[in-house]
């Protein structure tokens, strides 16, 4: 067994490495955005009193739970084709992970909605706003406050999970490293760079999400409140 | 008191009917509440009076009945609810303050997103309602940062902000101790010396003989016995002389 | 090219879908025993204990199963460390689960109560003692529903090992379209497949949580 490192000899292909994880950061971004609005439909949907809107909902999050996000990008790769649509990889990436995420928000953001006092609720309906705008101003950010950490967890593994997109050959960062790798020969190293990035792309989305909560709880910094 | 007897009564139920599964809570419930007077509904837990005075809100929804309020028919499955609701204030006893907006915000949500009113007149209301409350100075505190009587009184401007027809309270003292009690009573009285309709779910026999026009004892969800505050020390039936007599009738 | 779908080619579905099983249950074991030493050394009095377990953690946390897995294989390959598909994916899934076992695992020890540890410690029983008598039995109680929730992303996860070649469902689902060339209705088959597997394990983890009456959501990797 030879162990000879040489990650100079990789890492000079460092602009590909960057495109590699400005992708991925752009990949999760959209499908995080996109992804928290269709969660939280979905969450809505489910708490309805019309019964075919929350059973699909209900279809939806459990189908999406209980099969693998490599299987879901294939399907929504070779569904849109027989469609006889065609997309940019990236497009369909960013369709197939914002389904998949939405389904974990519903689920988490169903948990939040939950948590809100029913007194809260009729406090609302007492001083005759409607069920549109209680959801907006009275549930809506004291729901994401309760399930805040839960919530952007789950967008950084989607941030990682995306590295699955790599197999419909969206140029993302695991893309960018299987083609270094079978370039250079220097598998390890590549993977380990790579490997090094997602963790500084993962610390970099938890300090994003850290100061977005700063924004959007202004109760909590007043207060002291830790996140 | 003023009382008006040229219009028609504000509140008024007539053999309301009321269920939990088997258990019966309201059993053929008449009363009404003309404009300007203080009503307050007492009884033991269990009696059926926090349910009467939700159902005129239709927090509840009534099995049989009839129940108007400022004209709305509000046992009637079609009534125009957000309607009703800006007619009628309610103030609940765990307060309900939303934990997220500041005491400002929780004011002129409703004003703005209900009525449409500009956000700088609704600001101007919500400085004159806490005025009213004595809690100008909370302005743009969150409500965990206020005691309990603050965030009722707080609670109370809320609601006044609406410029409701007629208020209900629901047990609004019982979650604080008597020291607290007192301050929200207080802001209660001047509304009610400024001629608002009220009705009142209490505890406080002593604040109710001193500010209530008229009483309502309920008792095994009926109206058990109804008269002006005097009833209250010389009550005619047993279970009426019971219940003032245990030790209710303090302050 | 061509064909229709005929019983040899459910049998291969069939048989990759046992390898998935199979794959799961070595990810389960491995993932779990080292998983378990994970979450003790998090909680260990050693600093220098806790330190390497919370940056192991974070490393594998932070770090896609996909890249652990090509870590794994071409990795080893190019360092080489001639490995099997089989051989590498064991070892990645391992490694993979253990990280998020281990903190799972950790939350649970900690969140059986403080005088639990406290009486433990009154009763003069050493370290090992508390743990095995008192707090460990306690804890996988608590365990239980999150780790049959977890399951379910094993399962799931093992559909990556198809990546480095390795013939669970997802890999024997593209061997098959490879000559029927239908793809969209044999990944549907094999999500349905898939969904088989987990659901019951869903529901299952569902109802445990429930009975044990707390609403933790169940956080994992899609």
């Amino acid at each position: 067994m030879s162990l000879q490192l040489d990650f100079p000899a990789v890492l000079e292909r460092w602009p590909s490495f960057l495109a590699g994880a400005v992708l991925t950061l752009e990949l999760a971004a959209f499908a995080t955005v996109l992804g928290a609005l269709l969660g939280t439909l979905a969450a809505v949907g489910r708490g309805t009193h019309n019964s075919l809107i929350a059973g699909a909902c209900k279809i939806y999050v459990e189908t999406i739970r209980n099969t693998p996000l490599l299987v879901q990008i294939f399907l929504v790769y070779f569904g849109l084709a027989s469609l006889g649509l065609k997309f940019s990889a990236f497009t369909v990436a960013v369709t197939a992970l914002t389904i998949n995420v939405g389904a974990y928000t519903a689920e988490i953001m169903r948990a939040g909605f939950e948590a809100i006092p029913r007194g809260q609720i009729e406090a609302a309906e007492g001083l005759a706003l409607s069920r549109l705008q209680i959801y907006w101003h009275i549930i809506l950010l004291p729901a994401v406050e309760k399930v805040y950490p839960a919530l952007t967890s789950q967008f950084v593994l989607l941030m990682l999970a995306s590295s699955v997109c790599s197999q419909i050959s969206a140029e993302e960062l695991t893309a960018v490293a299987n083609y270094i790798q079978s370039d250079t020969y220097r598998a390890f190293e590549t993977y380990i760079i790579v490997a090094v990035l997602y963790v500084i792309l993962s610390l970099v989305m938890r300090a994003g999400f850290w100061g977005l909560g700063l924004v959007l709880f202004p109760r909590r910094r007043r207060l002291g409140t830790p996140l | 008191m003023q009382q008006n007897s040229s219009s028609e009564p504000i509140v008024s139920l007539r053999n309301v009917r009321k269920s939990f599964g088997p258990l019966v809570v309201l059993d053929g419930v008449s009363f009404a509440v003309e404009r300007g007077e203080v009503l307050a509904l007492i009884g033991r837990s269990g009696s059926g009076k926090s349910t009467a005075l939700r159902c005129i809100d239709r927090f509840e929804k009534v099995d049989d009945g009839e129940i108007v309020v400022c004209g709305h028919r509000v046992d009637r499955p079609d009534v125009d609810l957000r309607a009703l609701r800006q007619d009628v204030g309610i103030v609940f006893q765990s307060y309900n303050l939303f934990p997220h907006l500041t005491i400002e915000q929780n004011i002129t949500l409703a004003p703005c997103a209900v009525k449409g009113m500009a956000t700088a007149e609704a600001k101007d209301l919500a400085r004159k309602v806490l005025v009213q409350v004595g809690l100008e100075e909370k302005l743009h505190a969150y409500p965990e940062q206020l005691s309990g009587g603050q965030q009722q009184r707080a609670a109370i401007a809320r609601s006044l902000a609406m410029q409701p027809k007629v208020m209900l309270f629901d047990e609004v003292t019982s979650a604080l101790d008597p020291e607290l009690t007192a301050e929200v009573l207080k802001v209660i009285e001047q509304l009610a010396a400024d001629g608002m309709t009220m009705v009142m779910v209490t505890h406080e026999m002593g604040f109710a003989k001193g500010i209530a026009d008229r009483i309502v004892f309920m008792h095994r969800g009926k109206v058990h016995e109804t008269g002006p505050a005097s009833i209250l020390t010389s009550p005619t039936t047993p279970e009426l002389t019971q219940f003032v007599g245990t030790g209710n009738l303090k302050s | 090219m061509g064909g229709h779908l005929n019983i040899n080619h459910l049998m291969f579905l069939g048989q990759g879908a046992l390898w998935t099983i199979g794959l799961s249950v070595i990810a389960l074991i491995g993932g779990g025993i080292v998983g378990f030493v994970i979450a003790l050394a998090r909680i260990s009095p050693l600093k220098s204990v806790r330190l390497a377990s919370a940056v192991y953690v974070q490393l594998i946390q932070g770090t896609p199963l996909l890249v652990i897995l090509f870590l794994g294989y071409f990795g080893l390959a190019a360092i080489g460390l001639k490995v099997s598909p089989l051989t590498a994916a064991s070892a990645s899934l391992t490694l993979y689960v253990a990280a998020y076992l281990g903190e799972i695992w950790r939350g649970c020890i900690q969140s059986v109560p403080k005088p639990q540890w406290e009486a433990a410690e009154g009763l003069a029983l050493t370290r090992t003692q508390r743990m095995i008598k008192v707090i460990l039995p306690q804890a996988i109680r608590i365990a239980t529903p999150p780790t049959v929730g977890f399951m379910v992303q094993i399962i799931k996860n093992t559909s990556l090992a198809s990546v480095v070649g390795f013939v669970e469902l997802m890999r024997s689902g593209q061997i098959v379209n490879n000559s029927l060339f239908e793809p969209f209705a044999i990944y549907a088959i094999i999500a349905v497949t898939y969904f088989a597997m987990c659901y019951p394990l869903s529901l299952f983890s569902q109802r445990l949580e429930r009975r044990m009456g707390r609403g933790r959501s169940n956080l994992a990797p899609a």
